[in-house]
């Protein structure tokens, strides 16, 4: 077999090997715990103080409005559960193509007697900035909209959003998570009181996140402890973790435009070539779409056994298909872009990641059209 | 997730295609839920002499469907009817517990194709086959909500 073809960067990304570099003293003998007072703490310490001003300075915040997690997830469910603990305001406005650790934690703080409003999307995955407008209430704690969407790519307007939300005075999230290190956020100029972000979808290391949190945000902690990330966020932290999230995030920041620019000419690239194959359809919008992200239904065929063949192709690929979901249901995006249960089954997702390359959409564009030719000629309901 | 034998199925399907001169043909399953089977059979003398099948659905569908194929071919009627979806499970060296639908799509399949052997003959096939899965299609797929 060929080199394997990884076309799967929204699932997770490989570790930036310099972020690898920079972790490992803290993997090693840089074993000390930031919060003790001894000298011997010191690089520790030093090193997430300066994990922290890199993170801010990304995203446009100051140092101490950043809180490490263990990732995406928990920042979604501190950002969600935090809101709505806080005070006496207990309605949620969402959108319907929220990740899951948005949508199950909100589905969880209903029986809290959480109010959630989720807004629909248009048939490209985009929220509608008035929507979400009207559903503001009197009670309404936080609004939630992701920036990017991890499966059809489509950006949200969250500058948008942002500023109907601050205008109303209501908290405004959003899971980053998907466009951190590879689109430009800016919390200030976008009006985000709380962002997630996960270290593994920019070349990070798995299993580290960060929340942030705007100065004087009226947000309870998740988990209680120690008193760590300054009572905000108990535990003793992962330091290499947050040293290497820090540095994965700077080297996708420093060259954000120009990968960009490259990824999404990749990106076309497949698109232009993937929809010719006939009965093929692009899921999501043209433009604002994440630069690697290029998604797709065929009709005829089902999509957990078009990643199983394209794995034996030498290709690593993903599908919102019902079979390759834990439920019997496709996607919830897919289905709230309107497309049918028949054709989100054919559904198929090819992410490129900083280490794409051309030879390896070559290699996919190779692959496809006969992969999805042969697996339409053992499908009983399609006909050429 | 699949076993080496579910792999072997899906990468090398036996029997896939359509059989021209088929005189059973069935199809369960539907396309909201996401598999659809079609088994054609030659049924010679009581014997299924000859037998072929199209799969939409996921690995293990393409899978289940073709060691149905391999453990029907040459046998009669009635030892095919005997198939149980267990049986195709238990051939495929086993299937992660949210697809054991795919195995009953199977059997079913392989009784629906008898049924409609039957019926062209003019035989209600009702009392000999049973349920073939067009009665309540999608039933393996009782969706669990928390
Ligand atoms: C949009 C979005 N939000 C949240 C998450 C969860 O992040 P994590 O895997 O770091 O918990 C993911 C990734 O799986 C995601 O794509």
């Amino acid at each position: 077999m060929n080199k394997y073809v990884y076309a799967d960067n929204a699932a997770t990304t490989r570790l930036a090997p310099e972020a690898l570099e920079a972790m490992l003293p803290f993997l090693g003998e840089q074993y000390g715990n930031p919060s003790s007072v001894y000298s011997f703490a010191d690089g520790p310490r030093r090193a997430m103080a300066a994990a922290r001003e890199t993170v801010a300075s990304v995203i446009g915040a100051k140092p101490d409005e950043v809180v490490f997690t263990s990732g995406g997830t928990e920042a979604d469910n501190h950002a969600l559960a935090g809101a709505v603990r806080f005070g006496s305001k207990k309605h949620v406005i969402t959108s319907a193509i929220e990740h899951h650790a948005v949508l199950h934690t909100l589905k969880k703080l209903k029986k809290e007697g959480v109010e959630v409003t989720v807004v629909g999307v248009n048939s490209d995955g985009i929220v509608d900035p008035a929507e979400i407008a009207a559903a503001i209430r009197p009670d309404t704690a936080i609004i939630s909209v992701m920036a990017a969407n991890n499966e059809v790519g489509s950006i949200q307007p969250i500058a948008e959003i942002g500023a109907i939300a601050r205008e109303k005075g209501v908290l405004f999230h959003t899971d980053a998570v998907q466009a951190a290190g590879h689109i430009p956020l800016d919390v200030e100029r976008m009006n985000i009181d709380l962002l997630s972000l996960s270290a593994h979808k920019f070349n990070g290391p798995r299993g580290v996140g960060a929340l942030y949190i705007r100065r004087g945000s009226r947000v309870s902690t998740l988990i209680e402890g120690g008193g760590q990330e300054k009572n905000r966020r108990s535990g003793t932290e992962n330091v290499a973790g947050i040293v290497g999230l820090a540095k994965a995030l700077e080297l996708s920041a420093a060259d954000m435009e120009s990968e960009g620019a490259r990824l999404s000419t990749l990106r076309d690239r497949m698109i232009d070539e993937i929809l010719k194959i006939p009965d093929s359809h692009l899921t999501g919008p043209k433009e604002n779409r994440l630069p690697g992200l290029a998604s797709f239904t065929f009709g005829g065929i089902e999509g957990e056994s078009l990643v199983l063949r394209l794995d034996l192709a030498g290709i690593a690929a993903s599908s919102g298909s019902a079979c390759s979901t834990a439920s019997l249901d496709p996607s919830h995006v897919l289905l709230a872009l309107g497309l049918t249960h028949e054709v989100a089954h054919g559904s198929l997702r090819l992410s490129l990641g900083r280490y794409s390359t051309d030879a390896d959409v070559d290699h996919i564009l190779g692959t496809l059209p006969s992969t999805v030719k042969l697996l339409r000629a053992m499908s009983p309901v399609w006909t050429e | 997730m699949y076993t080496d034998k579910v792999m072997d199925h899906f990468s090398n399907p036996r029997n896939v295609g359509v059989l021209e001169d088929a005189n059973a043909v069935g199809q369960v399953g539907n396309l909201k839920c996401g598999d659809i089977m079609k088994m054609y059979l030659k049924i010679e003398d009581g014997i299924i002499a000859d037998v072929r099948f199209q799969t939409f659905g996921c690995g293990a569908a393409v899978a289940t469907s073709s060691m149905a194929t391999e453990l029907i071919k040459g046998k009669s009627i009635e030892d095919a009817l005997k198939l149980t979806n267990s049986a195709v499970v238990e051939a495929l060296e086993g299937l992660p517990p949210q697809k054991i639908h795919c195995s009953v799509l199977a059997e079913e399949a392989v009784k629906s194709a008898i049924a409609d052997y039957y019926r062209r003959q003019g035989i209600d096939p009702t009392p000999i086959v049973g349920c073939t899965g067009d009665c309540d299609a999608c039933h393996a797929h009782n969706h669990e909500e928390e």
